[in-house]
């Protein structure tokens, strides 16, 4: 098998699924000659062509409302979008149609199109570039919400999302694209949709992740070894559909819960996850499911950002005061 | 099709004047034209240096555009007009009364610095595309509502001008006839995208009358056109004859930011062509020929220039490294007691 990066994986899982279903076509900001801002597409229009892979021009409503009529037209989109940020250019087509149309149109037509599109801190960006917006996205019913955090889950993610009946919106963490390699598999490798992987093991309490945090709790995990206690990493690789059962299968197992993301805290996904376990599991828990996200302000510039995002530093002082509990 | 637009230019790449030239700036602001041209090249230089030593931010260089902004924002009165900026318009920022040391210093880190002084019309740098336009439109219409007689002088790019907000803008500036210039700077690229695939239109300009108003197609390699033109749209502007979109043919010299690699997408033929047409060696040729430079004069202006940015440089240097608390500057008037909280906390764990 071979050992991948995350950009690699990603491309790997595109060339695989344009080579099997013709109708699959890429549709975004300078994804031709340049292979995308982040390279993720290089290589893909010579390969296919520059009708399989187009470079669009620079106007993400026109991306997001042209991949649902391509859709509709009996293709199978996978647009891009330069930066998660400037989905905003685009929002009314998001939610407002791509997560609308089955519904509206009584179960008729299906917008089987896929909106990939980094995000992410951590490497000094530019306005907009970095914004987690996930939570903004989960309250628009009829899009799944896909947030890969390793490269062979980005792969198989990738392919799961593209034969999918519903649209769904790829979230690819920029800070993890060429962090580290790992073996993916290769040919059509498919992760489904709503199954949370234990990323370690640990019994004294459960980091619950998804996308980059992942990896921030991996770390914290260490760190937390060194301690003597156990943390476990659960990374739940989709928010819609989330894997509910996973979760309380972990707050009941070692009752105590730390939820970490890149989002600001108010709102966020935490606290939809905080809601679902003292709904479901409050009698399991020895102490409150705890927050670890940014604050409650805007993204600021680069210099700032490790004052903004969750550190290492608050991820472990968290899961410590939560097995004090 | 679009009908054929006249390209409007005056001075020609050989430093000379196209014969029936109606010259608008004298040559004595044609010189200090140059020095901001060349501030604005020698600021790239150094900003791109200091990008790649990690002692700055993220940087996208106007080489090659120096005409196009330093042309445009030239016709403004910045103590009544306004600049709404995309992000390659240093010049623009500097005429309106923008301190370089400002700007040098929020590049390095220090984002309180890139706080415009009251007096200062110009609004900040944002990043999201054409999202500045429609409020141009706005506060252009604002102030004429206000009984100003203002102009707003906004700029964007050929990619911008796909965006829905640019065409939204328009239309809206001309049903309330704002007194609001588009200032399009059309560099033939949008990253690695070419302007072909922006649009099928044969010229960008030839948007504007088809939302009311004229649109203008200039050589925006030509300082002097390109003031000339501009300074026709803000006179129409001010007597209450609505918006003008000018598009300004120039071209992108560098690479689309320091994070960009153009040899993945440029043709090198291309390039050195465009090269040959640099905004600066024609203003240099026609002010040699009036007497007004020489080779002493352009040392003399480029050792001030680099003294100015040595100067900036050492003072960002001096000034202490932000906190955690300049994330929450500026975000309320009054913070929510959350967000106080928060503050207090992001505080004190910086302590441990
Ligand atoms: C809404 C939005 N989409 C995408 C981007 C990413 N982006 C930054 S600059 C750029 C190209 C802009 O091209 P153009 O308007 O021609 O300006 P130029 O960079 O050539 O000056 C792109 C796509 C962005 N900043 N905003
Ligand atoms: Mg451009």
């Amino acid at each position: 098998m071979a050992q991948l990066t995350m950009v690699e994986a990603l491309r790997d899982g595109l060339r695989v699924a344009m080579a099997d279903d013709p109708r699959v076509l890429c549709l975004g900001l300078d994804i031709g000659t340049l292979g995308g801002v982040f390279r993720v597409t290089r290589g893909l229009q010579a390969e296919f062509g520059a009708d399989r892979v187009v470079d669009t021009p620079l106007a993400e409503a026109s991306i997001i409302g042209a991949a649902i009529g391509l859709a509709l037209a009996g293709l199978r989109p996978v647009a891009e979008l330069q930066f998660l940020g400037f989905s905003h250019q685009g929002f009314h087509q998001l939610g407002a149609q791509l997560g609308r149309f089955r519904t509206r149109s009584r179960g008729r037509f299906a917008v089987p199109v896929v909106v990939r599109a980094p995000f992410g801190g951590g490497i000094r960006s530019p306005e907009f570039h970095s914004d987690a917006l996930e939570a903004q996205i989960v309250q628009m019913p009829g899009i799944k919400v896909v947030m890969p955090a390793t490269p062979a889950d980005a792969k198989g993610l990738l392919l799961t999302a593209i034969r999918d009946p519903d649209p769904v919106l790829f979230c690819e963490p920029d800070r993890l694209y060429r962090l580290g390699r790992e073996e993916v598999p290769p040919g059509p490798h498919l992760v489904p949709f709503g199954v949370a992987r234990l990323a370690r093991a640990g019994d004294d309490l459960t980091l619950v992740a998804w996308s980059a945090a992942v990896e921030l709790c991996l770390r914290a995990a260490d760190r937390l070894a060194g301690e003597g206690i156990g943390a476990a990493v659960l990374d739940l690789r989709t928010l819609v559909p989330l894997d509910v059962e996973a979760i309380l299968r972990e707050a009941r197992r070692t009752s105590r819960v730390v939820v970490v993301h890149e989002a600001p805290l108010t709102g966020g996904f935490g606290a939809e996850i905080a809601a679902t376990i003292q709904e479901e599991a409050f009698h399991a828990l020895d102490g409150p499911v705890r927050r670890v996200a940014a604050w409650d302000v805007p993204y600021p510039p680069g210099r700032l950002e490790d004052h903004y995002l969750p550190s290492l530093e608050r991820v472990v002082r968290a899961a410590r005061a939560a097995v004090r509990d | 099709m679009t009908a054929a637009v006249r390209r409007r230019s005056q001075l020609l790449p050989s430093g000379r004047l196209r014969p029936g030239a109606a010259v608008s700036l004298p040559v004595d602001e044609v010189r200090a034209a140059l020095e901001l041209m060349l501030l604005s090249r020698r600021f790239d230089a150094r900003a791109i240096a200091m990008q790649r030593l990690g002692r700055w931010g993220v940087h996208s260089p106007a080489e090659g555009q120096e005409a196009a902004v330093v042309g445009s924002c030239l016709a403004l009165d910045p103590g009544r007009d306004w600049v709404v900026p995309q992000y390659r318009e240093l010049a623009a920022y500097l005429h309106q009364g923008h301190g370089l040391e400002r700007v040098v210093a929020a590049q390095m880190g220090h984002p309180q610095e890139g706080r415009i002084a009251d007096e200062v019309r110009l609004l900040p740098v944002q990043v999201a595309l054409a999202a500045q336009l429609p409020q141009a439109v706005g506060l252009a219409w604002g102030l004429r509502r206000q009984g100003q007689d203002a102009v707003v002088l906004t700029y964007l790019g050929d990619g911008a001008s796909s965006e829905g907000d640019f065409h939204e803008a328009c239309n809206l500036a001309g049903v309330v006839r704002a007194p609001v210039v588009f200032l399009l700077q059309n560099n033939g690229w949008a990253i690695s995208t070419p302007r072909r695939l922006q649009s099928a239109a044969t010229t960008l300009a030839s948007r504007g009358p088809g939302y009311g108003f004229p649109g203008v197609v200039v050589d925006g390699n030509d300082l002097l056109a390109v003031h000339a033109v501009t300074a026709e749209a803000v006179g129409r502007a001010r007597a209450g004859d609505g918006p003008t979109l000018i598009e300004a043919q120039t071209y992108r010299l560098g690479f689309h930011n320091t994070t960009d690699d153009p040899t993945a997408y440029t043709d090198p033929a291309e390039l050195a062509a465009a090269r040959a047409l640099d905004p600066i060696l024609r203003v240099r040729r026609y002010l040699t020929a009036h007497g007004a430079w020489d080779e002493e004069r352009e040392a003399a202006a480029c050792r001030a220039i680099d003294d100015r940015l040595d100067r900036a440089i050492a003072r960002a240097e001096r000034l202490p490294a932000p906190g955690p608390a300049a994330c929450f500057d500026d975000v309320y008037a009054e913070p929510p007691p959350r967000v106080l909280a928060q503050r207090a906390h992001a505080l004190a764990e910086a302590e441990v």
